[in-house]
């Protein structure tokens, strides 16, 4: 165990926020197809609004801070806000296409001592990056940027999100990172709009896709191990936390709105109108959260993955219930081992349940959709037996 | 000891109170630290204007019952510790303004 996860286990022994994601606007200069919030101003927090709850946080505990948008970087006040939060000593993380970072603002920033940068980059090639921000010019900018935040000896981390846009370009985009001195994630899910819209998760990639992304070695470090059919949760799993969400990390909307995680938008109290730590430490909706275990859920408890699965517990209360499976944690979990979720064979079960007498019996059907279906069929059998 | 010592909290570090311990993290390879409960005092102390035999003399002594000479020798060796991992500055003169990155910038 790491240090930084010994942490965590004490903050939540303690009931520390020790965690704080923070978005200082919902603005952007970017406007990529793929994005979940809503870019208008309803009223972003004041500077001194922010401070005061960076004071509030630092009492509280939390040590590292994510400040994030939107694109932070149209802040007038950024680098007033952010001078205030290395002044309280957190540890900052900084979310940024960082398109407005030139050698200027990267010498601040290793003069502040931030930890590191997050980018967005979409692909190695400036063609489909910039179809994707919708900002001619996007990635050149970008990518010098990230030149920048290295040659001052900044820890840079490039994130890239699978979709249909880009998914042959992130062995490239990986590729890139490695040539720049940065680290590279991929984020294999595209999330429902924060209001619940869920017409952009059709810019996710098919499982097939999926499939061949969680077999690249160049990704996953042991395939093996990754793809390995789950074992089922044992009584230490069923007692276990969803995740971290509202148990020592949380979530401050540039609106003042309290969620547990940026990707769980359960409003759990306001910090203009309540005290950032009675909202930790009182909030019912905060206490709800807290009370869900593995064995709680209806049917993640019941399911084969459940002791291993990446089921995000926000992604569920965007499904409709908290306590229900997160569909997409689903299908990653079915492209990963070949066995399908409780809620999969449920899904399944319905459609076919669902589906009106066919008139023609006979039907050309792709080659590879009825492989993957016959291979679904064997995997609820050894599942079954 | 011959010559008093000045510390202060290195600029630019992460640091936060968990319990009874400290945690830092030093900017440069984000190194995680734990200062324990002593190192704790000591860090919390550790203005730069304050010597480092007072800060053990008011902080430490006062805490703990320790000899002071033990004392002053064991929170040397303890901050030239943590001054290798450039989360302590020491100094033989009185080390002003060196505790905010955002004052350091702009000096």
């Amino acid at each position: 165990m790491s240090l930084m996860q010994e942490m965590g286990e004490r903050a939540l022994r303690l009931g520390v926020p020790f965690s704080v994601h923070l978005d200082l606007t919902y603005r952007c200069n970017e406007q990529c197809v793929h994005c979940y919030l809503d870019h208008d101003d309803h009223g972003e927090m004041t500077t001194g609004e922010i401070k005061h709850l960076l004071k509030e946080m630092a009492d509280a505990g939390a040590f590292v801070l994510t400040l994030s948008g939107g694109e932070i970087f149209l802040r007038k006040d950024f680098f007033e806000i952010l001078e205030y939060a290395r002044d309280l000593t957190f540890c900052i993380r900084l979310k940024t296409n960082a398109v407005l970072i030139r050698e200027t603002q990267a010498a601040r920033l290793r003069d502040l001592g931030v930890e590191s940068i997050q980018v967005s980059i979409y692909s190695h090639r400036a063609e489909v990056h910039d179809a994707i921000t919708k900002v001619p010019g996007s990635f050149r900018r970008s990518i010098n940027a990230i030149r920048f935040l290295r040659s001052q000896g900044l820890k840079v981390v490039m994130a890239n999100v699978l979709m249909t846009q880009n998914m042959r370009d992130y062995q490239g985009t990986h590729a890139l990172a490695d040539e720049l001195g940065a680290k590279f994630t991929l984020d294999p899910t595209v999330t429902p709009m924060m209001d619940g819209d869920r017409n952009i998760l059709n810019l996710n990639v098919s499982e097939y896709e999926l499939h061949d992304a969680f077999r690249d070695e160049t990704l996953i470090e042991d395939v093996p191990e990754f793809c390995a059919p789950p074992s089922a949760p044992d009584k230490d799993s069923m007692d276990s936390l969803p995740c971290s969400a509202g148990h020592t990390s949380c979530y401050i909307s540039p609106y003042g709105e309290f969620y547990p995680c940026v990707q769980f938008p359960l409003s759990c109290g306001n910090v203009r109108e309540r005290s950032f730590i009675d909202i930790w430490r009182h909030s019912e909706q905060l206490k709800e959260v807290r009370s869900i275990r593995l064995r709680d859920l209806s049917s993640c408890s019941q399911c084969a993955h459940g002791g291993s699965c990446s089921r995000c517990p926000g992604l569920a209360f965007l499904e409709g219930n908290m306590r229900g499976p997160s569909t997409q944690d689903c299908e990653k979990s079915f492209a990963r081992t070949g066995i399908p979720s409780v809620n999969l064979l449920s899904k399944k079960q319905k459609k076919d349940q669902a589906s009106p007498p066919r008139l023609v019996q006979i039907q050309l059907v792709p080659a590879i959709t009825g492989r993957r279906l016959a291979e679904m069929g064997d995997a609820v059998a050894a599942v079954a037996s | 000891m011959s010559k008093k010592l000045y510390v202060a909290r290195c600029p630019r570090i992460a640091a936060r109170k968990l319990g009874e311990e400290t945690l830092v993290m030093a900017a440069q390879g984000s190194t995680l630290f734990t200062l324990n409960p002593t190192a704790t005092i000591l860090w919390q102390a550790a203005d730069g204007v304050t010597a480092l035999g007072d800060i053990v003399e008011r902080h430490i002594c006062s805490e703990f019952e320790v000899n002071l000479e033990e004392a002053i020798r064991d929170a040397e060796a303890m901050a030239q510790d943590l001054a290798r991992h450039g989360i302590l500055v020491i100094s033989e003169e009185p080390i002003a303004s060196r505790n905010s990155p955002a004052q350091e910038q702009r000096r």
